[in-house]
């Protein structure tokens, strides 16, 4: 018996110390990151490499950053947010829009560590000094997708492979931050193609490869030519792939990463997010001591968005008006939703609220359009362009 | 064709009659180390990391930090709660495999508590009114396959299975409803600022209530299944309905009554799981606990009391399977091998328990009887 209880013994303090080697980390700093998929999801695999860029940029060594994969949007967020916070996290950055209730009700219960729920809309309106949000520019750089895909549409137009302009979208769900993208695309589009149209298609997740690809199945059995997405699976570029293989003429323009590896000639590029210059600032303030904005967003003119390289088949001096268009963008001489470029119901919009106080998900404060422009990402970081122009139709979605 | 040559096999395996406690419990704990001792191979060939390093993370996963601890205990709590519920319509041999619909309709019904009453009752008497309507909600959803059962003989299998994709569907329709934000298809956490209808914390921690009630109720099903006329019944009719026939009893009333039961015990743990751990509600709120449960009120023997610890087990693997992942990076498919080798030798150790391996008596130096 006394040597059981020995045994024990050993056993216990065995594990105690090897719990105690595991807590030790050389620097003080602790970051915890909460990924909604994991590395297979090209939404999450940039958010990835921005926590690796700005590890690299800030010298933070592998014990300093706590991941955790795959956390759905449900109180399982809540549950891993408190552990990051008991384990020592400083700061704890969510990558999903759904992530934020949770992450605002474990920033009540931590007040001393920093909460940022990336891509989220309420830090502004929380009582609480400890909670954030982030969102890069990503409206500038789908724009610039555009440009491209109207380049090839234009193309097609002019050679006579197309008769009707039709563009299609495959989005995951219907709310500002998609709507924000379809819209800054299509006028991308609509820059070079005046007479374009568009179908948006919902698929009701963010990561859904099987969805994906039937959207844009069911998108170029209506006839359109090129695809663009807001989902973050290669299901809509694989199809687009296989359906331009059977002979039909489409195209794809992607988000998050390259296509080029699923549809190497279907890809003409894809909307690409850095969120680098979105985590580098935001960890090096709290490695400081300082406060972290609520609200954080910067575009092209930070690096905190790019385009993917252009696919082989891209029309002739596609480059050239990309280069165009970002230079634009950056010295502010060209506005994406300048309200001159749409109507909704027909009608030039003079002045749009963004933000809600009250609940009911319509904007009761925060003029967005001055002087005729329409600036998004500027009162909070999240999109909040939200407007059903003329020219782009929501197919129903069961 | 030596068909009548009757040479004895090699192993022999009959039902062992008696088996004492602490032998029973020796067998256990013997499969439960060899299980260890299989996981520390496979991980050391497969992932080249330290075994006992390993278990020593499993250790923290679960119990690391105080909040580690409790979340451990409320979602053993959990686990248990449903266990109990099963309890009842497994002993009855009425294969309820609709736990994890009936905790979906309980926490539907304590989500709609939470957000039509708020601002319409106290904060206090909410909790009640939610703890009725979760308890009433899986009943009902226990009533339906039960009722058929004993009015048609239908499959009660299949058509709890299916109830469960109905409630599924059901809690995707309220998700839809009651989206916040707009658009987001998650209902996020509800009542946030006014924490209405949320479990009131005692003692400074959040998860006190859940053991309370989950800690009575253990007691209340073991008094109910064993010393009481109804639990009588409900083992007479699990072990032969003709006898149970013969013995006066309404053999359709207790199957109907005994689901009522265990769909309600099931409707509690849904409200457990919305007012007293995830304050949401989504298809994932249940969480597949409806058929982990099976695995803890069968390996139980549907004993309360065991299923305490069998819950704890169950719980404790997920948390360190969990902390594995993250602390070493690896995907869940190494830790999820761990936890299913562990559960196989446990599941493994009842045959020993239960039967008796002979060998062939040429082999064997003893000569019995």
């Amino acid at each position: 018996m006394k040597k059981l209880i020995a045994v024990l013994f050993v056993l216990v303090l065995a594990l105690t110390i090897v719990g105690f080697n595991a807590e030790a980390a050389p620097e003080d700093f602790k970051l915890g990151i909460i990924l909604v998929h994991d590395e297979n999801s090209g939404y999450d695999m940039a958010h990835i490499d921005g926590v690796l860029g700005a590890q690299e940029k800030l010298g933070l060594t592998n014990d300093q950053i706590i991941f955790k994969y795959n956390i759905p949007e449900t109180e399982a967020c809540y549950d891993n947010a408190v552990d990051l916070a008991e384990q020592g996290c400083d700061l704890i950055i969510s990558d999903s829009y759904g992530h934020q209730s949770y992450m605002m009700q474990a920033a009540e219960e931590y007040p001393e560590v920093t909460f940022v729920a990336a891509t989220g809309d309420t830090a502004w309106k929380e009582p609480m000094e400890n909670v954030a949000n982030f969102f890069p520019h990503t409206y500038e750089s789908r724009y610039v997708s555009g440009v491209v895909a109207g380049m090839k549409l234009k193309e097609l137009l002019d050679s006579g492979a197309v008769k009707d302009p039709y563009v299609g979208y495959v989005g995951a769900y219907p709310y500002a931050e998609v709507v924000s993208g379809y819209t800054a695309f299509f006028l991308g589009i609509r820059s070079i193609v005046p007479e374009a149209h568009m179908d948006v298609q919902y698929t009701n997740s963010w990561y859904d490869p099987k969805a994906e690809g039937e959207a844009a199945n069911a998108l170029i059995s209506r006839g359109c030519v090129i695809i663009g997405q807001h989902a973050d699976s290669t299901g809509a570029p694989s199809a687009i792939q296989a359906a331009k293989d059977s002979g039909k003429v489409v195209y794809s323009v992607g988000y998050n990463v390259s296509m080029l590896a699923v549809a190497p000639t279907a890809a003409l590029t894809s909307a690409q997010n850095r969120w680098d210059a979105l985590y580098t600032p935001t960890i090096e303030k709290s490695m400081k001591g300082e406060a972290v904005p609520k609200d954080f967003s910067v575009g092209y003119a930070n690096d905190a968005v790019q385009i993917a390289p252009l696919g082989p088949e891209v029309a002739e001096g596609t480059a050239e008006a990309v280069d165009a268009v970002i230079a634009g963008i950056i010295d502010g001489s060209l506005n994406i939703f300048d309200t001159a470029n749409f109507t909704v119901n027909g009608e030039t919009i003079t002045t749009f609220l963004a933000l809600d106080t009250d609940g009911d998900w319509a904007g009761d404060t925060g003029e967005a359009i001055e002087n005729g422009i329409f600036y998004e990402s500027k009162l909070i970081s999240a999109p909040y362009f939200s407007l059903r122009i003329d020219g782009i139709t929501e197919l129903t979605n069961e | 064709m030596k068909k009548h040559d009757h040479k004895e096999p090699l192993f022999r395996i009959s039902k062992s009659g008696y088996v004492p406690l602490q032998k029973a419990w020796a067998i256990r704990m013997v499969a439960l180390l060899l299980a260890l001792i299989v996981s520390a191979l496979i991980i050391f060939s497969i992932v080249k990391l330290n075994p006992i390093k390993v278990y020593g993370t499993m250790f923290q996963g679960a119990f690391g930090t105080n909040k580690r601890m409790w979340v451990t205990i409320r979602d053993t709590m959990m686990l248990l709660c449903i266990g109990l519920g099963l309890a009842p319509a497994f002993k009855m041999r009425f294969w309820n495999i609709g736990a994890e619909g009936q905790v979906l309709v309980g926490g539907i019904a304590s989500a709609a508590c939470m957000i039509y009453l708020r601002d319409k009752v106290s904060s206090t008497a909410v909790l009640p009114i939610m703890f009725v309507c979760s308890m009433l909600a899986g009943a009902v959803w226990g009533f339906i396959p039960g009722f058929f059962k004993a009015k048609y003989g239908t499959n009660e299998t299949l058509f709890t299975l299916m109830m469960n994709y109905i409630a599924i569907q059901l809690t995707s329709y309220f998700v839809a409803l009651w989206e916040n934000p707009y658009g987001s298809n998650t209902v996020g956490v509800i009542n946030s600022r006014s924490k209405f209808g949320w479990f009131p914390p005692i003692f400074g921690q959040m998860y006190v209530l859940n053991v309370i009630i989950v800690l009575v109720l253990v007691v209340t099903i073991y008094v109910y299944l064993n010393y009481s006329k109804q639990g009588f019944e409900i083992a007479v009719v699990g072990d032969s309905e003709n006898t149970a026939r013969y013995c006066g009893i309404d053999v359709k009333r207790v199957i109907i009554r005994t689901m009522v039961i265990s769909g309600a015990i099931c409707g509690i743990a849904g409200f457990l799981a919305v007012a007293g751990a995830g304050h949401t509600i989504s298809v994932s709120t249940a969480g597949g606990r409806g058929f982990t449960t099976i695995i803890v009120a069968w390996m139980a023997k549907f004993n309360s009391f065991v299923m305490v610890l069998f819950s704890a087990l169950l719980v404790f693997l997920e948390k360190g399977a969990m902390e594995i992942a993250s602390r070493y990076q690896l995907s869940d498919y190494v830790s999820s091998m761990v936890t299913g080798i562990i559960l196989f030798f446990i599941l493994g150790s009842e045959f020993f328990i239960n039967f008796k391996v002979t060998l062939r008596k040429r082999f064997s130096k003893e000569v019995s009887q």
